[in-house]
Order: structure tokens, then C-alpha cells, then sequence
């Protein structure tokens, strides 16, 4: 049997070898949309561990992913630090706060949870209006990185940045599916599933919720830092309630749990707004009914999704395949998926939680 | 296991259906975009007019825009894009036989949304130019990015006195009066008609009122402002802050507010019997907007009044003829416009502002040549345009980005706002002097169309 670790190396390798060939061959806007999607795919890889693997909802991630953003641009504006170092700090600050929020969402479930982190992603975009003069207040501060000089002047600005993010993209994903199938997995899914019997077995069970929200802000806050460099401004406006529910949305979507599922999340979240306002404009429809229709389109996608596979996307091509009869694929995406995909339906609804299990 | 899946089988099926329906309907639409670039670099020169620039064919100029189609910014702000305008100058032979493709994205007001679909119109669509795209946060987004592609980046939607800055940004050019110059124009009048009163300021805690109020305070003396007050958009809780304007015991109230404001400003006045004498930027009271979000309010509330009387009396300043002063060229130009072509959207100053800037566009790329390259655009700009609908001269040249640089006074009377003395101009300096506009504006070209 080959070894698991080489299987998902293998897996990133492909996935890698894909993003260049493609950024080479598309075009520059197609690069940034490259970039974009691997950007969400960081953040949603993370929320989707949280939520599907250790059974928490976190309706507050693009607080960290501002968090990440806000660092990148102080730390590039004021220190010129290389990019790696400052991607590093915009990860660790990120996983800091989510320590932080980490410790009171571990005594919290269900709505009351939901609350907590929904009021940190509607409240800590307006710290940027409390402190304007260090944040930028409604601007926003700009962000300035460039290509590094050994690629010459005419490399494209945005293939470099579909590379980077996607390198990170990669490496995030590599890292949680290692995780997911690691002993800390292992916790978080005992967690989820029965907090008294993961206690009685000897599990730590705050210190796994808590380490959940800390993955999952790092992630977050990794996803920041890309952004920032990649549209060069980081201003509140981009970081509202709206986006910390897209990335539960791509995460449901997707397929909750599963680290595929993330990157299928990530694509229709991306891809889906620009097709529906192509088509509506080149149906030449009024602006007043085109303008809505990539938000309609998003929601049938949802709603179709849900009906059909309720276990997402990622559900949905597994089912695909075993019709198909290629058994081959299913332990190779098991690797990235363990056994997520059963228990993920029946997380939201436990009424006789316990709570106070430490 | 089996059984369950036998059961569910027809359903997948369909998805896969609709899947693979959705995927044709990209492909086709992503086929029939890539034609129409072939046409573009592909178009043989038949006539003297060439494929001079990237969006410029021999047939047509591409321009794009982002504005605020969908979300919080798009009521009002989202009737300046259709431009009837252009569609008037297409039917009436296009510029330099050109017609003007506008191609205007939504960027829900998000900034990050506004990265995405500028770069879209830029490196995918090969826009000529961008023109007009709406708000600061939003703007300021994807500024140095249309500066290092040289793309033309053109008499943006919003007065931050920020895009004048031509030595960073060369491409990049403002339309509007500037708010530090409007605040400067308010200021000078209060502190003419309002000795010895004490004023209050209320304003967008944001570069929109903060520029405003920098230069309310070059001309208001320091010791006369009683209370200064802001509020955020996103919170219309404005109580509190009407209560401190109302303690103060501020005569006059100068309010630099987005519409939807300056009506919770008047309405939250009313419920505590407080009706100070209103001066409101020119972005915060449009009459006719003005007195349907009054209604509206109001009607929420539970209560019914009059919006026509409630917005008599306000202060304000205009940089564009009045909508009401029927006989001026310009507004009868504007309004057979867009009579013809956007007769559902209400004649408002909104859609005269569309109308206005996209006339201004059209000089611009008279002025550039016949098979103008972008850097001809930009250039033309940089050697002054002539004074068009704007009451005030532009201020463009290489070193100034500013456009419209004056306006006069008015007030609102039965809907409709009634210019009151002459036309002010003046720079966004502290000490720039402000001085009276003597020359008469010039009417409207019979032909509606700019002489080049």
C-alpha cells in the first residue's frame, strides 16, 4: 500500500503542474480569477475543517481574513518586510485572534455561537473608522507588491499572483489534509459527533474546538493576505458580513468537510457571477433585471445543490464516479475526506447537547 | 444503502442535466465575447478610421464603467450609468462615426468586487477606457492598477479631491466639484448670511465629509461652529447626533450627507420640534430623491407628510443648471434626451448627471483625433476642455485633475431648486480666493453634439 502522505503530495503536485499550464494559456484576467479562486479556496478549506470536521460554525471568518489583510498592509506599508515573512505574521495574528474567540466559542453551540462570531464579522470591519489615521478609515490603505525582479519587467503581474496564492492555496491544503487524517483530526471528529463520550475517552474537548478556531483563523488570515496583494487595497467595504457568509455558502456548496469540496466552493463562487452577467448582458437584457441576475444565479445554484446533493458538490462527483464504476477514485479522495462525508449531514441538529463536558 | 440510492438516482440525473445545460450557456456566451474581440483586432482599414487603440475599432469605441447596480448605494446612484446620452449621440452619427459601446459592471459597492470587474473590462474586454466609475472606496481600488496599464481613467464618480493627482496618477481624472471646493462655496455664503448665528456640522464620518468640512473651515471662523457631529452610512441610528446639534442650540445646521441622511436629519429634527435652517451639500439634496426617501420615512414611521414641504428652505449649492429652470439649453437638451431614451427612470439629478459627464466624454474624445490612441485621450484632457453643461470652467491642465471648479447658491422652493445669486468659483487651497463667474455660460450646441 502506498503511503497516504505520498498520495496527497501527489494529488497537490497535479493540482500545481494544473495552475501553471492554465495560467499560461489564459489570459491576463483569467490569472486573476485564478488568484481570486485560490484565495477563497484558502478560506473555505479552513472554515470547512471547522465546521464539518470539528462541528463548529464560525459566521465570522471574514473578520479574520481582514485581520490578515490589515496586517499585510501595515507590515508592507511601514516595514517593507519581504512578502513570506509578512504572510507568516498576517497568519500568525490572525491564528492569535482566533485564539482569542477560540476560548469563548469553546463554552458556546449552535445559535449562540453563530451569534458570537457574527457579531465579530459585523463589528471589527468598523475599526477601521474608529483608528483612520492608522487604518485608512472607508479608503482603505493601499497595497503595493509587485512581481520579484528576477522575472523581468514583462512577466505579468497577475500570473505571478495566480502562482502565489496558488502555491499557498496548495501548501494549506496539503497541511489539512495531514491534519484532518492526524490524531487532531481524529479528536475534532470525536468532538463532533459526542462530546461526553470523546471526554470519557480522554480527549481534551475544549482544547479541540479551541485548536479548530485557531486552524481555521490562520487559514482565514493566510486568505487576507492574499487578497490584499492581489487587488492592492484593503479597505472595510471588502470585508463585510457578506463575505463571511459566501464563504459558508462555497463551504455548504462545495461540500462541508471535505478539502475538495473547498476548492468546487470556491468556483462557483468565483466563476458563477461572471457567466451569469455575460449571459444576461449578451441576452441583452435591461440593466435593472441583468444587475440582479448573478445574485439569482447563485441562489438557484444553492438551492439546486442542496436538493440534489445535499452533501454538495464534492458529494455529487463521488456519486458520479462510483456510477461510472471508477472505484479507483474513491480511496484517493478518501485521503482528503475522512469519512467526513456521512456525519456531515446530521452535525447542525443535536438537541441534547451537553454542555460544560470539561 | 442500495435501495436508498436506487431512489435517488433520477435525481442526480437531472443535476447532471442542469449542469451540463449551464455549461453550454457559458461556453456559447464565452464564444460569442471572443468574436466580438476577433472583429476588434481584426478590422481592416476600409476607411480613414482605424483600430487606433485597444476598444477602438473603425465602427466603435469600448468603453467600461463599475457603478453600484445591486446593494446599499444603488438606489439613485444606479440611474447615472444608462448615460441616454450616449445612445443619442450613436443614433446622431457617433463620434467621428463611431458608436460608443458602454459596457458598465456592477460592483455592488465593494471594493474587492470593483478590483475584479475593472481588471475584467481592462485585460479581458480591452476597454479603451474606464469612465466614470462611482465612489471613492470603491475608485481608490483599482486607481494605481488603471495607472500602470495606462488605461484612461476618466471624470470619476466622486468628489475626493484625491484623483488630482497628476503626477502619480496620470491617467486618472475627477469630473465633480471637488468637496473641499463645495465646502469652501457653503462656508463663504454662511459666513455672509449667517453673522452671529451659531452653527452646527453634520456630517459622513469619511473622506466625503471630512473634505467637506476642511473646507467649510477655511471660511468659517472657528468660534461660530457650536457642535460638529458625523455619522457612518451603515448605522441610521443618527438620534444621538441630532440631540447634540439640538442642545447646542446650532441656528444653522451644514450637513455634508448621501440623501438617505440628510431626510433622517430633517425628519429626526421634527421629531424633537428642532428645524434649524439647512445647508446640505450638493450629493445630499437632490430635490426630487430628497422628498420621496421623506415620504418614504416617514410613511415607515407611520406618519404622512409632505416631501415638497419639507425639503422647502434647504440651502444647497448646484454646479449643473437647475432641473426646474426649464428654458436653459442644457436642462431642454438633457430632458429630450432622456425623454427618447430612459423615459422610465425619473428626470432627476441623477440621470442629468450621467447625461452631463457622458457630454463631457464626448468632447474629450472629439477632442483626441480621429483614430485616437489612449494617450491622445489623456493629453487632450491635459490641454483644458472647453466649459460644457458645468456652470464653472474645468480645471484641467497637466498639473491639475480637478474638473468642474465652482458653483452658485440656491434654494429649494416647491420641489425644485431656484439658483440665488451668481456663480462662485474657487481652487482647494486655504487661501485661493473665491471670486464671482462673470462670463454667461454658453447654450447647448443646437445638434446636441459637441463641436470638436
Amino acid at each position: 500500500m502506498r503511503s497516504p502522505l505520498l498520495r496527497i503530495l501527489g494529488v497537490a503536485l497535479l493540482g500545481a503542474v494544473i495552475v501553471v499550464l492554465l495560467s499560461i494559456k489564459l489570459n491576463a484576467f483569467r490569472d486573476y480569477q485564478i488568484a481570486e479562486i485560490a484565495v477563497y479556496v484558502i478560506a473555505i478549506a479552513g472554515l470547512t475543517v471547522l465546521t464539518g470536521l470539528s462541528g463548529q460554525i464560525s459566521l465570522g471568518n471574514g473578520a479574520f481574513m481582514a485581520i490578515g489583510a490589515y496586517t499585510t498592509a501595515l507590515l508592507l506599508a511601514h516595514l517593507g518586510w519581504p512578502f513570506v515573512a509578512v504572510l507568516v505574521v498576517a497568519g500568525i495574528v490572525s491564528a492569535a485572534t482566533g485564539a482569542i474567540v477560540g476560548v469563548a466559542a469553546a463554552r458556546l453551540h449552535g445559535p449562540y455561537l453563530a451569534g458570537v462570531t457574527l457579531m465579530l464579522g459585523v463589528a471589527l470591519p468598523f475599526l477601521a473608522f474608529v483608528y483612520p489615521s492608522t487604518l485608512g478609515g472607508d479608503q482603505g490603505l493601499n497595497v503595493v507588491y509587485t512581481q520579484p525582479a528576477f522575472l523581468g519587467v514583462n512577466f505579468p503581474l497577475t500570473r505571478w499572483q495566480a502562482w502565489i496564492s496558488s502555491a499557498v492555496a496548495l501548501v494549506v491544503l496539503v497541511l489539512l489534509a495531514n491534519l484532518g487524517r492526524s490524531r487532531v483530526g481524529r479528536n475534532w471528529r470525536a468532538v463532533r459527533d459526542d462530546e461526553v463520550a470523546a471526554a470519557l475517552a480522554g480527549i481534551n474537548v475544549a482544547q479541540a474546538r479551541v485548536l479548530a478556531f485557531v486552524v481555521s483563523a490562520a487559514c482565514a488570515g493566510l486568505a487576507g493576505a492574499l487578497l490584499a496583494i492581489i487587488t492592492a487595497l484593503v479597505a472595510p467595504g471588502a470585508f463585510t458580513i457578506t463575505l463571511s457568509i459566501a464563504l459558508l455558502t462555497g463551504a455548504v456548496i462545495g461540500g462541508l468537510g471535505t478539502l475538495f469540496g473547498a476548492i468546487w466552493g470556491s468556483l462557483v463562487i468565483v466563476l458563477v457571477p461572471v457567466y451569469a452577467t455575460d449571459v444576461a448582458t449578451s441576452h441583452g437584457l435591461s440593466t435593472t433585471v441583468a444587475s440582479n441576475i448573478p445574485v439569482a444565479a447563485y441562489g438557484v445554484v444553492l438551492i439546486l445543490v442542496m436538493l440534489i446533493f445535499p452533501q454538495g458538490i464534492q458529494g455529487g462527483v463521488l456519486w458520479l464516479l462510483r456510477l461510472l464504476g471508477i472505484s479507483a477514485a474513491r480511496p484517493s479522495h478518501e485521503a482528503s475526506t475522512p469519512d467526513a462525508m456521512p456525519s456531515a449531514g446530521e452535525t447542525p441538529a443535536r438537541p441534547h447537547e451537553k454542555e460544560g463536558t470539561q | 444503502m442500495k435501495r436508498l440510492r436506487s431512489q435517488r438516482l433520477r435525481v442526480p440525473a437531472i443535476a447532471v442535466l442542469a449542469t451540463a445545460a449551464l455549461a453550454v450557456a457559458a461556453c456559447s456566451s464565452n464564444s460569442s465575447s471572443s468574436s466580438g474581440s476577433g472583429t476588434s483586432s481584426g478590422s481592416s482599414s476600409s476607411a480613414a478610421l482605424t483600430a487606433s487603440a485597444p476598444g477602438i475599432t473603425a465602427t466603435t469605441i469600448t468603453i467600461g464603467s463599475h457603478q453600484p447596480l445591486t446593494g446599499p448605494a444603488a438606489p439613485g446612484y444606479s440611474e447615472i450609468a444608462p448615460a441616454a446620452y450616449f445612445a443619442y449621440v450613436n443614433a446622431n452619427g457617433g463620434v467621428n462615426g463611431r458608436k460608443i459601446v458602454y459596457k458598465y459592471l456592477d460592483d455592488g459597492y465593494n471594493p474587492t468586487t470593483t478590483a475584479s470587474v475593472v481588471r475584467q473590462l481592462v485585460l479581458q474586454d480591452n476597454v479603451y477606457a474606464i469612465f466614470n466609475g462611482l465612489g471613492t472606496p470603491t475608485h481608490l481600488a483599482v486607481e494605481s492598477f488603471l495607472n500602470a496599464q495606462k488605461v484612461p481613467d476618466v471624470f470619476v464618480a466622486s468628489g475626493c479631491d484625491c484623483w488630482n493627482s497628476p503626477s502619480t496618477a496620470p491617467e486618472t481624472f475627477g469630473w465633480q466639484l471637488d468637496y473641499i471646493r463645495e465646502g469652501k462655496i457653503l462656508g463663504s455664503y454662511i459666513k455672509q448670511h449667517f453673522a452671529g448665528k451659531k452653527i452646527g456640522y453634520f456630517y459622513q464620518d469619511d473622506e466625503f465629509g471630512q473634505d467637506g468640512v476642511k473646507g467649510l473651515d477655511m471660511e468659517i471662523p472657528k468660534s461660530m461652529v457650536v457642535s460638529r457631529q458625523t455619522y457612518v452610512p451603515t448605522n441610521v441610528n443618527i438620534g444621538p447626533a441630532v440631540a447634540a446639534l439640538h442642545a447646542s442650540g446650532a441656528q444653522v445646521v451644514v450637513s455634508f450627507s448621501i440623501p438617505a441622511f440628510t431626510a433622517l436629519l430633517k425628519l429626526n429634527g421634527l421629531k424633537l420640534g428642532y428645524s434649524p435652517t439647512l445647508v446640505v451639500s450638493n450629493v445630499g439634496s437632490d430635490a426630487i430623491t430628497l422628498s420621496g426617501l421623506l415620504e418614504s420615512f416617514a410613511k415607515q414611521g407611520g406618519a404622512t407628510v409632505n416631501g415638497n414641504q419639507l425639503t422647502a428652505g434647504i440651502i444647497t449649492d448646484g454646479y449643473l443648471p437647475t432641473l426646474g429652470e426649464t428654458g436653459n439649453s442644457w436642462i431642454a437638451l438633457f430632458k429630450k434626451v432622456h425623454d427618447t431614451y430612459d423615459a422610465k427612470a425619473p428626470f432627476d439629478g441623477n440621470v442629468l448627471y450621467g447625461e452631463a459627464v457622458a457630454y463631457t466624454f464626448v468632447q474629450a474624445m472629439l477632442k483626441a483625433g480621429r483614430n485616437p490612441t489612449r494617450a491622445d485621450l489623456v493629453n487632450a484632457i491635459n490641454a483644458g476642455l472647453p466649459q460644457g453643461p458645468a456652470v464653472a470652467p474645468y480645471a484641467y491642465s497637466s498639473t491639475d485633475h480637478d474638473g468642474i471648479t465652482g458653483a452658485y447658491m440656491g434654494v429649494i422652493n416647491n420641489g425644485v431648486l431656484v439658483q440665488q445669486g451668481p456663480v462662485y468659483t474657487t481652487d482647494a487651497s486655504a487661501g485661493g480666493a473665491i471670486t464671482t463667474v462673470t462670463a454667461t455660460q454658453q447654450a447647448a450646441p443646437a445638434s446636441g453634439i459637441p463641436s470638436p
